[in-house]
């Protein structure tokens, strides 16, 4: 049978002002009828460009300079922009990443899946109509024709991207390209759309082109995955295939240096030094040999061909490894000699003596935002419950981390931990000081205990600040040190979070994703802070570079004697870094232990379904894996259900967990868990024991 | 604080170690990108032709009233019965019903207006930008009446006051400055709390806030600083409207007094003369102010695009 698809050796420029930026070059795949090709890669390796090359949507500037894209046999290139329109949606389909952009806010729901039946079908409005609720139907809406009539902003993200997902099946498709269909949703709503475009692919027998920088995701999703470096496909290969004996040093590094939830924790996470290439400005040769372990004279020279050797696993490298990095080994290799006193990664690993010194202690903190209604007359309407009701306390040394959904409460926990939020009930203090409590300069001064690291690095340093400024600014809002002791730490920060001394002069805009997270992280560690409140500190960062800055946070807690309390939704992150792990729901700690605890014996039916959603890069656990995991979607933190919060969505639930909220309960040492029906059994059964914090 | 230098990559054991390179890069590797943000700026503004027309205009405006004087000595104080001459000897633009030199009264015109532009603009774009930042910042029942303020100032014909503050007190470049600059600061002031809405919630000014900074320090290093784009854009603009605006209180007679002369004073004054023929009474100065308004009204429109795009990657 023909393939559905047929790329064959497409380049995409696009012409800037100056330079014109090499997205795609050379990309060569196809895909057959219930196929599903993965396109994983990091940002900027031109995976998007190759979809939207397809779609022939892209960018001003942009042009597909040669190749073919040839769909059931027909070229897509030099078709005119009519005969393109009648392609894209009818034939090809496609969904984004974000689909409250994708879709119209003033159209309902039911008009915009009509609405492509109407183009290309010509079909009449009654008919339109009645595929959009039978496509409704298809992607999991119970009573699709309830819902026809409502508009975009009346559902939930996982629920609006069913509809785009119904928009695109609307005419039947023979390719659907995703292009990162689930990258804004949370794990667990991610599951539910990943296993029903499967699903969808199953019954329509459409191809597949998902494109992600997941490489869980494509693990247990797609037949053959192509993986992307710098505008070229590196490796092409099946995916057991590709997981479990790759061969180009880029797919190597890039599995090797994901931190898995098996993850040792003492173990260095392997990371490829660098960052990726500017596309306008490429280097000879292999595009990857810069940042290549194993690079020789012939790398550089001559750029390689993707072949292999004579089966179906393509590769682009002269010098193939086989296989995965093995991680232990990584761990076990010394750094260089030069670095700090390297006392052992067991040493800072080893849960720090637990010196019955609890630094910092979150006591029954509540935070509520109100909700009013009216413009000039605010009245209240309700409350939003962020945070209600949580304790815990952190040792010193110890790493805490808190994982949750998006909305969980973490964010504004973090907040209110460093200070910036007040709460409305309860207490975090620090070394038995409540921030909330202090004013004017004897705040200023314990805030230097205190600091915090963002998420987002572009939009935490000021871009009108140059980083000398930046990395100075908070020691001249304390009033410490002379100028030039504080242009003598700045030196020394840019060298420990390694960054060269040259950084002083230039401004945030100047450095990669994750140069600037060195630069937030060198600035919470200006002040010398006892701790460090981190949230989501690599969610914003690619996959190889993550390692690098996660490897740098443990460095750096080793060498500063710093406490993290480390805020993520990526459970394997949190894991890797941290001691002890709370998870949170709805504003509740529902679980709190060890890393092992958590994942090895969750007690929390939250727990034990977030592990199972998590997509691990290895396609023999992800298929194994049968259901979605956890089934709808997160209440409304107005008005959450009662009693156990976690109720509506749990598999054991029964009568008792709607009308009595269950306490924190033991499991082992240091594990407690709130729930009714744990999937373990308790200790030894006490409620009161439970109420207060955990200690360590 | 002890330096470290972090660790190179890992070698594998068993397998080939890499070959330094030839620049051995810190772990978070080189810093090289476009250069700074206002340079970056500066370029894409040289390359908007329309931009470069307009800062041209108003730079040869400048020449012409500031420094023109000192080499043409019209006459434009003292009336001479040589009124309504026609463009020749002598004067070159002729002479107006005084008898005055056209070409001068341009010139010194030319200087009040440029003169009192800048001036209100600068005083409103300081005073709007103020009192934006703490209404955005503060937020509160301070945002709310310094709002409602400006609701109830921008309700006010502005005409109309100045027309009566002027015709009390008397008009100087000074008190023309000042009162159209009190009445112009408004829209500044609307435009800079919202950027400072949008700002005051960013990641930087949060962690500002985490290392202590006072609400002082926020809006002098971070809030005003990154809405000084939009600041000069529409300070830009302010200037055009002003000098608009003069020329309107000129024409109805409320602009300069004797012996300072503004252009909209001698537009009214020539529209007299303009059915008996004398038209240089009329165009020049008119087109004068066309080109001068026009140009800083390209310089602001280039001026907004090119912060739109500044941070962009190119």
């Amino acid at each position: 049978m023909a393939p559905v698809l047929e790329v064959e050796n497409l380049s995409t420029h696009i012409k800037l002002r100056r330079s014109v930026v090499q997205a795609v070059g050379n990309v060569s795949f196809k895909i057959e009828a219930g196929e599903t090709l993965g396109l994983v890669g990091e940002s900027g390796c031109g995976k998007s460009m190759t979809g939207l090359s397809i779609m022939r949507l892209l960018p001003a500037g942009g042009s597909i300079v040669s190749g073919s894209v040839r769909l059931g046999g027909r070229d897509l290139v030099p078709l005119s922009e009519p005969e393109m329109r009648d392609v894209r949606g009818n034939q090809v389909a496609m969904i984004f990443q974000d689909s409250l952009t994708s879709l119209n806010p003033t159209m309902t729901i039911g008009e915009q899946i009509a609405e492509p039946v109407r183009l290309h079908r010509r079909a009449s409005k009654a008919a339109a109509r009645a595929r959009a609720v039978e496509v409704l139907g298809l992607v999991g809406f119970p009573r699709p024709r309830e819902r026809l009539n409502d508009y975009p902003h009346q559902f939930s993200g996982g629920q609006r991207q069913r509809v785009m997902i119904a928009v695109a099946l609307s005419c039947e498709p023979q390719l659907l390209i995703a292009d990162e269909p689930t990258t804004a949703l949370d794990v667990t709503i991610q599951a539910q759309i990943l296993q029903l475009l499967d699903e969808l692919k199953e019954r329509l027998g459409m191809a597949v082109l998902l494109v992600t920088h997941d490489m869980g995701v494509v693990a247990g999703r797609a037949d053959r995955v192509n993986v992307m470096y710098a505008g070229r496909i590196a490796e092409s290969s099946p995916a057991d295939d590709l997981f479990k004996h790759m061969h180009h040093p880029y797919t190597q590094g890039l599995l090797g240096s994901i931190p898995l939830l098996t993850q040792d924790r003492t173990e260095r996470l392997f990371s490829i030094p660098g960052i990726p290439p500017d596309l306008t400005d490429l280097p000879e040769g292999c595009r990857f040999a810069p940042r290549c372990r194993f690079v020789q004279a012939d790398c550089v020279a001559n750029e390689p061909s993707l072949s292999g050797d004579g089966g179906p696993h393509l590769f682009a490298c002269w010098h193939p490894v086989d296989g995965p990095i093995d991680r232990h080994l990584v761990a076990v290799t010394p750094a260089t000699p030069t670095s700090a006193p390297n006392s052992g990664f067991a040493a800072a690993v080893e849960p720090v003596a637990p010196s019955g010194d609890r630094l910092l202690v979150v006591d029954n903190v509540v935070r509520e935002y109100p909700v009013t209604a009216g413009a000039v007359l605010q009245r209240k309407v309700g409350t939003v419950k962020a945070v209600s009701g949580v304790s815990f306390a952190v040792g010193r040394g110890e790493t805490f981390g808190l994982v949750g959904e998006s909305g969980c409460g973490k964010t504004t926990l973090g907040k209110v931990i460093v200070g910036l939020e007040r709460p409305d009930a309860g207490h975090a203090t620090l070394r038995g000081t409540d921030v909330a409590h202090l004013r004017g300069g004897e705040l200023r001064r314990f805030r230097r205990d205190l600091q915090m690291m963002f998420q987002d690095p572009i939009a935490s340093l000021d871009p009108r600040m140059r980083v000398g400024a930046i990395l100075r600014e908070p020691m001249t809002i304390q009033r410490s040190e002379t100028r030039r002791r504080q242009t003598e730490i700045v030196a020394e920060l840019l060298n420990e979070v390694g960054l060269p001394a040259n950084a002083v002069e230039r401004f945030p805009h100047e450095f990669s994703g994750g140069q600037r997270q060195r630069i937030g992280l060198a600035r919470a560690l200006t002040l010398s802070p006892q701790v460090v409140v981190a949230d989501e500190p690599v969610s914003a960062l690619d996959v190889s570079i993550r390692s690098q800055v996660l490897n740098l946070m443990k460095r750096l807690q080793e060498t500063h004697g710093l406490t993290y309390v480390v805020i993520s939704h990526d459970l394997a992150v949190v894991k890797y870094l941290a001691d002890r792990i709370g998870v949170m729901y709805l504003g509740k700690l529902v679980e709190i232990g060890s890393g092992e605890d958590i994942y090895r014996r969750p007690a929390h039916h939250y727990t034990a379904g977030l592990i199972a959603t998590i997509p691990e890069p290895d396609p023999a656990v992800e298929r194994a894996k049968e259901s979605a995991g956890i089934q709808g979607e997160l209440p409304s933190p107005v008005s959450p259900p009662s009693g156990c919060r976690f109720r509506t969505r749990c598999p054991a639930a029964q009568d008792l967990c709607a009308e009595e909220e269950p306490v924190l309960r033991p499991f082992g040492p240091g594990h407690e868990a709130a729930c009714h029906f744990p999937l373990l059994s308790p200790l030894a059964v006490s409620s009161s024991a439970a109420a207060g914090p955990s200690s360590n | 604080m002890t330096a470290t230098i972090g660790p190179a990559p890992v070698p594998g054991p068993g397998l080939t170690p890499r070959v330094p390179s030839v620049d051995d890069s810190p772990e978070g590797g080189q810093v090289h990108g476009p250069r700074a943000g206002w340079r970056l700026a500066f370029t894409a503004f040289i390359e908007n032709k329309l931009a470069v027309a307009g800062l041209g205009i108003v730079l040869v405006f400048l020449v012409f009233c500031f420094v023109g004087p000192f080499f043409y000595h019209g006459d434009t104080t003292s009336v001479t019965f040589n009124s309504l001459a026609p463009p020749g000897s002598g004067a070159p633009l002729g002479t107006d019903s005084n008898g005055l030199d056209e070409l001068g009264l341009i010139m010194v015109g030319g200087r009040s207006s440029l003169e009192i532009g800048v001036f209100s603009s600068v005083i409103a774009t300081v005073i709007g930008t103020l009192v934006g930042a703490i209404a955005g910042l503060v937020g509160g029942i301070l945002d709310a009446i310094l709002m409602r303020l400006v609701d109830v100032l921008l309700s006010i014909p502005l005409l109309l006051v100045i027309l009566i503050v002027s015709a009390h007190y008397g008009a100087s470049v000074f008190k023309l400055s000042l009162m159209i600059g009190i009445f112009s600061w408004l829209g500044s002031a609307r435009l800079v709390r919202g950027e400072v809405l949008s700002l005051r919630v960013r990641d930087f000014v949060l962690a500002a806030r985490t290392m202590g900074a006072t609400r002082r320090r926020l809006i002098y290093k971070h809030l005003i600083p990154n809405s000084l784009g939009v600041v000069i854009v529409n300070a830009t603009f302010q200037v055009a409207d002003a000098i608009v605006l003069l020329a309107f209180l000129g024409f109805l007679g409320f602009g300069l007094n004797y012996p300072a002369v503004d252009w909209g004073d001698m537009l009214s004054g020539g529209l007299t003369y303009l059915q008996d023929g004398d038209w240089w009474l009329v165009y020049p100065v008119g087109a004068c102010l066309v080109l001068v308004v026009m140009a800083f009204n390209f310089i602001g429109d280039a001026w907004r695009d090119t912060v739109d795009v500044r941070l962009r990657r190119r």
